[in-house]
């Protein structure tokens, strides 16, 4: 290497230094659901269990959490097909709407969400008469979580080639069962990679959800934000949160047991 | 199905080969183009119309009758000019200093880490996005309330937390669109072929030199490929701020306010249309630099 030893060893400073910054509010999150005391203050007076009790009995939290859980599944079912078709289509093929397509595919999560947002629900409402509900709130997400499927199969088919489908053609297969002999098990852990990503994405949305979703029912990011001004759903919300920063772990683990390289493909979705 | 594929068929093969890729690519395409394309984009097209309607201020109707009202009170009224020009400044420093912190950031990772210590780096740096938004926001929060840790930290040199407002919002902003700087940076650094500084190094430049003149200029594609992230987040912000922004307004909370108190939608339609209008912009001059490229 050509860098000097003390530009390395500055380098290593200011990375750690950083992350000590990004991960001293998580970890003050998950200290502070066993603060005794109702709000942040430091260092804690004294730590209990007692608001993890409150929020595991919290009926609020539950069902918003089982709604959120709900959302993103169908949403992250529909984005697994559109988005897998859509991955496949803009292979072999140079035709001129490539750019295009892509476009409109990535679109609906480079403008703000609040874009998304109140276009989605000002179709849904004066455009199409709907009332909104969770079904709207699906067609959101999935309008904005098809990139990630999308990224992730597309970067696959390319990085492969065609060149076992055309064997397997060759060979006599059909179609389908090139599809599901082949292509399906190649696509396989890009497919996964890419619905954990939607699920996660949906799991987390809070913009375009505030949007098209009706006044009773509620994610867990909406239960979240509506009772954090609340001074007496305070402490529930405290442990809420810290069970969401400990969950961030899963993913991580299971990205990297899919592809060994949580890089590829993160990158280009929120 | 096999007998197409039967060899010595020539011309005709490849023609119907070809032929039969145009129909299935389009039969692909059909789902995820109806919903995207269609569905989404005539929303898109349908509130970018409204902008030019107005609103009946009794009814509360929207009237289909087309005027540039909205777009003349955006303009010309102080308080969302004053709001415009925060918000895009909020956004353009909140994308600054997320370049200054991740730049050296992704320089170890991708260049002075074994691959082991880079492995864990990128789920060290990872981690945080899957965490969630909301509780990112809320956490800093805490840190910044009275008697929180950044009071108890700067106490002892006499300084106390900045508290909610403007201050807080740019810190929890550059705070929760860090890694989406990080990552981008640290792949395009990746790229960047390690001959290339030794090739500095042995025409005599020192470590300094190198990297302002080589390492930097090869990674601004990087750069601004993660600024579009932050720049585009930031400037559609409207939660982060009403978590620890006290009273600050960004054009989201303006949007916001017109949807849901005011119900004004021709007028939040006219508002959203700066960001869409900023970042189309912001898209068309970074199109240059090869950023997207990057993405």
């Amino acid at each position: 290497m050509t860098m000097s030893r003390g530009l390395r060893t500055a380098l290593l400073v200011f990375t750690v230094l950083v992350l000590v910054v990004v991960y001293t509010p998580l970890a003050l999150v998950v200290l502070n659901s066993f603060n005794v005391d109702r709000t942040f203050t430091w260092p804690p007076p004294d730590l209990t269990t007692k608001w993890w009790d409150a929020a595991f009995h919290s009926k609020g939290a539950r069902s918003a959490l089982w709604t959120s859980v709900e959302v993103a599944l169908a949403a992250t079912a529909v984005s697994l097909v559109l988005g897998t078709l859509a991955g496949l289509a803009l292979r072999h093929t140079r035709f001129f709407g490539r750019n295009v397509v892509s476009l409109v595919i990535i679109l609906p999560i480079a403008l703000p969400g609040i874009v998304t947002g109140i276009a989605l629900s000002n179709a849904f409402t004066t455009i199409l008469g709907m009332s909104l509900s969770l079904f709207t709130v699906v067609v959101a997400h999935a309008t904005f979580c098809i990139v990630t499927v999308f990224n992730n199969v597309q970067a696959r088919v390319q990085r492969l080639g065609g060149g076992l489908e055309q064997a397997s053609m060759d060979l006599g297969a059909g179609p389908l069962t090139t599809f599901r002999l082949v292509t399906f098990p190649m696509l396989r852990s890009a497919m996964l990679a890419g619905a954990l990503l939607a699920f996660g994405l949906s799991f987390d949305e809070i913009v375009v959800t505030t949007f098209t979703i009706s006044a009773t029912d509620q994610t867990l990011p909406i239960w979240i934000f509506q009772n954090l001004f609340r001074p007496n759903q305070g402490p529930v919300v405290n442990v809420v949160a810290a069970v969401l920063v400990l969950l961030s772990a899963i993913p991580i683990y299971l990205a990297q047991r899919l592809s060994g390289s949580t890089a590829e493909g993160l990158t280009g979705a929120r | 199905m096999a007998a197409t594929h039967a060899p010595g068929r020539g011309t005709a093969r490849v023609s119907r080969l070809g032929r039969r890729q145009g129909v299935r690519t389009g039969l692909l395409l059909l789902p995820p183009m109806l919903w995207l394309g269609v569905a989404y984009l005539l929303a898109l097209g349908a509130l970018l119309i409204t902008a030019f309607w107005t609103q009946d201020d009794f009814t509360g109707a929207i009237q289909r009758q087309w005027t540039l009202d909205n777009f003349r009170d955006l303009f010309t009224i102080k308080v969302y000019r004053t709001i415009t020009v925060r918000t895009l400044g909020i956004a353009a420093l909140v994308t600054v200093i997320d370049a200054v912190l991740a730049f050296p950031i992704a320089l170890y990772m991708a260049k002075v880490a074994s691959p082991r210590a880079q492995r864990l780096l990128v789920i060290a740096v990872l981690m945080p996005l899957w965490a969630s938004y909301l509780v990112k926001a809320y956490a800093w929060r805490g840190m910044l309330s009275q008697g929180g840790l950044i009071d108890w930290v700067l106490g002892p040199f006499g300084l106390q937390s900045p508290g909610y407002g403007l201050l807080a919002t740019i810190m929890t902003l550059a705070y929760l669109w860090l890694p989406f700087m990080i990552l981008p940076v640290y792949a395009g650094l990746q790229r960047l072929p390690d001959s290339l500084l030794e090739a500095s190094a042995d025409l005599g430049a020192r470590s300094g030199s190198t990297l302002l003149r080589v390492v930097l200029p090869q990674a601004f594609p990087a750069l601004v490929a993660g600024s579009i992230f932050t720049f585009s987040l930031s400037m559609g912000d409207f939660i982060a701020v009403t978590i620890v922004g006290g009273t600050t307004q960004l054009l989201g909370n303006v949007v916001y306010n017109n949807i849901g108190a005011a119900n004004n939608l021709p007028f939040a339609a006219a508002v959203a249309t700066v960001p869409i209008a900023v970042m189309l912009v912001y898209l068309a001059v970074v199109r240059r630099t090869g950023a997207l490229e990057n993405l």
